[in-house]
């Protein structure tokens, strides 16, 4: 039996919606799976109560609310608040989207590059075009430190300004790698059981033991993973949000 | 890679790559530009659709829950200070009540002991001068009768006296040499 870590990432085209020019647009499993991210959190924010004393689905619903709202409001101040529906947005797209690709035989819609890529893009030019519209020219004082020498400005200039724009990159990069690490591990020790399972016999079994330990062991680091790297891009959005906001450092 | 559709204005714009879909089959997916447009356009459609459910109907509802129950609990937190500050303003007009009703009592009881207190007195007084009156009137009685007691005590020494001076020398003696020896004696 043939361990093929890399086919949970196939993108499936499930039907054809239509053309754009010569590319063929198709409804995926992708989006199959953005699909159900988005009836996942309208459910959970829509579906559960608004009881005094909240409920089960309430509370995760009002913890979500909160856990999202705080993290603005600590990294980009009040101010911040008016992107509170985009942050949550992408917080919760991301987060229930990693979580729904770890019940086996899923699809992880954040596994790929180009959905990552288009997310980090989205907040890199919600940054830019508010930071140039609030604050005029005065927003690309992000690139000039306070304190820093006359002689190496222009170096430490062109290192902002290189890290500026290199920051839809890290930003959808660090969370395409995690997920697609952790997943393409996952699916090599979860292979590990069956290729020894079913090749090795008895021996096979008592053998695959171990690397089914590991198989639980990384789906709760999955678990982490998947809150973390949604936590995570959600706070780097409020920090580069911080700059469009208060552009003085 | 991210680069290939720079220029992008999020996803909603997203929808270009600059590669075609030729090589599809055996590549490592996520590289795989050919399933871009679509992942791209249903990435634009769905989180729009969860942007719009999100911050016109999701985060409306769930921020006007947290902020009724916040109401709510400094609602119910000032009705509570409000009550306890009654019950304090009771209990001290109670304790000022109580204060003034001993007080009150006090006075009384003092009053009343004042009013027992005079009208024994005046009793004692009015009887001590009904006893004074009687004492002197006593006296005055005694006094009377010793003066009576002693003339008659001098009549019957001197009727002693002479009877004695006869029985011893058998001469009556004169009754005026008498009463004057007696006199004479009663004063020594």
């Amino acid at each position: 039996m043939k361990i093929d870590p890399i086919h949970q990432f196939n993108i499936e085209p499930l039907f054809t919606l239509g053309h754009i020019g010569n590319h063929t647009i198709a409804f995926t499993n992708s989006s199959l799976y953005m699909l159900v991210a988005v009836a996942i959190i309208s459910i959970l924010m829509l579906a559960s109560g608004t009881q005094l004393v909240p409920g089960r689905l309430q509370s995760v619903a009002e913890i979500s609310y909160e856990f999202v709202a705080s993290t603005i409001r600590s990294t980009a101040g009040a101010e911040g608040m008016k992107f509170f529906p985009l942050i949550f947005s992408l917080f919760m797209f991301i987060c229930v989207s990693n979580l729904v690709g770890i019940i086996p035989y899923t699809f992880t819609v954040s596994s790929h590059l180009i959905v990552t890529a288009a997310l980090a893009l989205l907040v890199f030019f919600t940054v830019l075009i508010y930071g140039v519209y609030k604050n005029g020219l005065k927003f690309f004082k992000i690139f000039i430190p306070h304190g820093v020498p006359g002689y190496i400005l222009p170096l430490v200039m062109f290192i902002e300004v290189l890290s500026f724009f290199l920051r839809p990159v890290s930003h959808s990069v660090r969370l395409f790698a995690n997920m697609l690490a952790g997943h393409i591990a996952l699916k090599v020790f979860a292979g590990f059981v069956a290729m020894l399972g079913f090749s090795l016999g008895a021996i096979g079994w008592v053998g695959g033991v171990l690397p089914l330990a590991l198989t639980v062991a990384l789906t709760s680091l999955e678990l982490l993973v998947a809150f973390l790297q949604a936590y995570v891009f959600a706070i780097l959005t409020c920090i580069y949000l911080n700059d469009a906001i208060h552009p003085g450092h | 890679m991210a680069e290939s559709h720079g220029g992008a204005k999020g996803p909603a714009a997203g929808a270009h790559t600059e590669a075609d879909g030729g090589h599809h089959g055996g590549g490592f997916p996520p590289f795989e530009s050919s399933t871009f447009a679509s992942q791209l356009v249903s990435l634009a459609i769905f989180f729009v659709v969860l942007y719009v459910i999100v911050s016109k109907l999701a985060l409306p509802r769930i921020g006007g829950a947290i902020e009724a129950r916040q109401n709510k609990i400094e609602g119910d937190l000032a009705e509570a200070q409000k009550l306890k500050d009654q019950s304090d303003a009771a209990l001290k007009a109670y304790e000022s009540e109580l204060a003034s009703a001993r007080t009150r009592a006090q006075a009384i009881g003092n009053e009343s002991r004042d009013k027992a207190n005079a009208q024994a007195e005046a009793e004692r007084k009015t009887l001590e001068e009904q006893l004074a009156a009687k004492l002197a009137g006593a006296e005055k009685t005694i006094a009377s009768t010793r003066a009576t007691a002693m003339s008659n005590v001098r009549g019957i020494a001197a009727d002693a006296a002479g009877q004695i001076v006869q029985r011893l020398t058998g001469v009556v003696p004169d009754a005026a040499a008498v009463n004057a020896a007696v006199d004479a004696s009663l004063k020594g």
